[in-house]
């Protein structure tokens, strides 16, 4: 949060308080551009909103705190992940680390976006953080592999941000407020869950992590009996632990296998 | 545990500003500061299973559980809905696609008979 100056002699300062008020990002044709980058995914992005928000309109909660829940949380895996928790009652804190494990990959891409963007000002940082999903990471960085500032990136991510948010905000609403025109029988929030296997399917990349998700789906079942669903940490501890024993197996095996 | 009553709308409330918290927080772990975080390797082992982890602990309960019993029959629409999705992803690995094929397979069984 130390405000140091920015690196001497960068020809625009992009995205600092005085020179966003100046020139709105939408101003820029990079804006233009991420926005237009982000069209052929928007559809994917839509499509998922819709999912979710159907998902989220049968879960038994308050259409009104769902909508909040879509408008502010902004992140449709732990979304998806947390609402047999919340239809169920579990205590705050086992849904909070449930959802903070489903988003740890966020971890990875802020530090993927740490040299582009570490220069703005913090509060910019902050809310430019806030926006920065799965897409418009891979896109970005497509369109700027380097990792270095300049000063075309700022434009550039509010454009391709802009798109991402509303196309998953309109579908994910109006899912909200259409599941109950559905009936209950026919069970469509199962997409939900659907698109959960999809997403951990897709994680599948080797032994290691087939054996740990394994691992968790066993153990989460097995320890289902247990109150405040804390089935969800028992498996995600025991997950853990079994992924990193295979890898320290692995280090030494490797170790011998040096040759290879 | 089973079967309970969904959280009240206050409790609801919170939990989803913790939520957002929690979004905010991981997309910006790396950005907050201008200063070198250190990365240690527990958590690097950690961001490695952890999200699949959560997400298997989700999905198998949910498929293989009704009301906290395991499913007794093999008429359930959710179990050939899974193995279609899952099918389709190993044939086209698109994660859409996964969706509606285990969805066309679960309303159809609804619709068609009934389960």
């Amino acid at each position: 949060m130390n405000d140091d100056p920015l690196s001497p002699g960068a020809p625009a300062r992009p995205g600092h308080a005085a020179d966003a008020a100046a020139r709105p990002a939408w101003h820029h044709p990079e804006y233009r551009r991420g926005f237009e980058e982000m069209i052929p995914t928007a559809i994917g992005i839509a499509a998922w909103g819709l999912i979710t928000g159907v998902a989220m309109g049968k879960s038994g909660l308050p259409i009104g705190v769902m909508v909040f829940m879509s408008l502010v949380v902004f992140a449709g895996s732990a979304q998806l992940a947390v609402l047999p928790l919340l239809s169920s009652g579990a205590p705050p804190w086992v849904i909070w680390a449930t959802a903070l494990c489903v988003n740890l990959r966020f971890i990875v891409f802020s530090a993927v976006w740490r040299p582009y963007i570490v220069h703005l000002a913090w509060h910019e940082r902050v809310r430019m953080a806030y926006f920065t999903a799965d897409l418009n990471t891979a896109l970005f960085t497509r369109r700027f592999p380097e990792p270095q500032a300049a000063p075309e990136q700022w434009p550039y991510f509010w454009g391709g941000a802009t798109l991402n948010w509303f196309a998953w905000q309109v579908p994910s609403i109006a899912g909200i407020l259409l599941a109950d025109l559905v009936p209950v029988h026919w069970d469509v929030g199962f997409a939900g869950v659907l698109a959960l296997l999809g997403i951990s399917l897709s994680m599948l990349t080797d032994r290691a992590t087939a054996v740990a998700a394994l691992v968790a789906g066993c153990a989460a079942v097995a320890a289902y009996a247990l109150p405040l669903r804390l089935n969800m940490l028992v498996a995600i501890a025991a997950a853990v632990a079994m992924g990193v024993l295979i890898e320290h197996a692995r280090g030494r095996g490797g170790a011998q296998e040096g040759g290879r | 545990m089973n079967a309970a009553a969904p959280m009240s709308t206050g409790t609801a409330i919170l939990v989803i500003v913790g939520l957002a918290a929690i979004t905010l927080l991981t997309r910006g772990f790396f950005l907050f500061t201008r200063r070198e975080i250190p990365f240690p390797n527990w958590l690097r082992d950690g961001l490695r299973y952890a999200p699949l982890a959560a997400l298997a602990a989700v999905v198998l309960p949910e498929v293989l559980l009704r009301d906290g019993q395991l499913v007794r029959t093999l008429a359930d629409a959710r179990l050939f809905a899974v193995a279609a999705a899952a099918a389709y992803f190993w044939w086209r690995r698109g994660i859409l696609g996964t969706i509606v094929a285990g969805m066309a397979v679960l309303l159809s069984l609804r619709l068609g008979l009934g389960w």
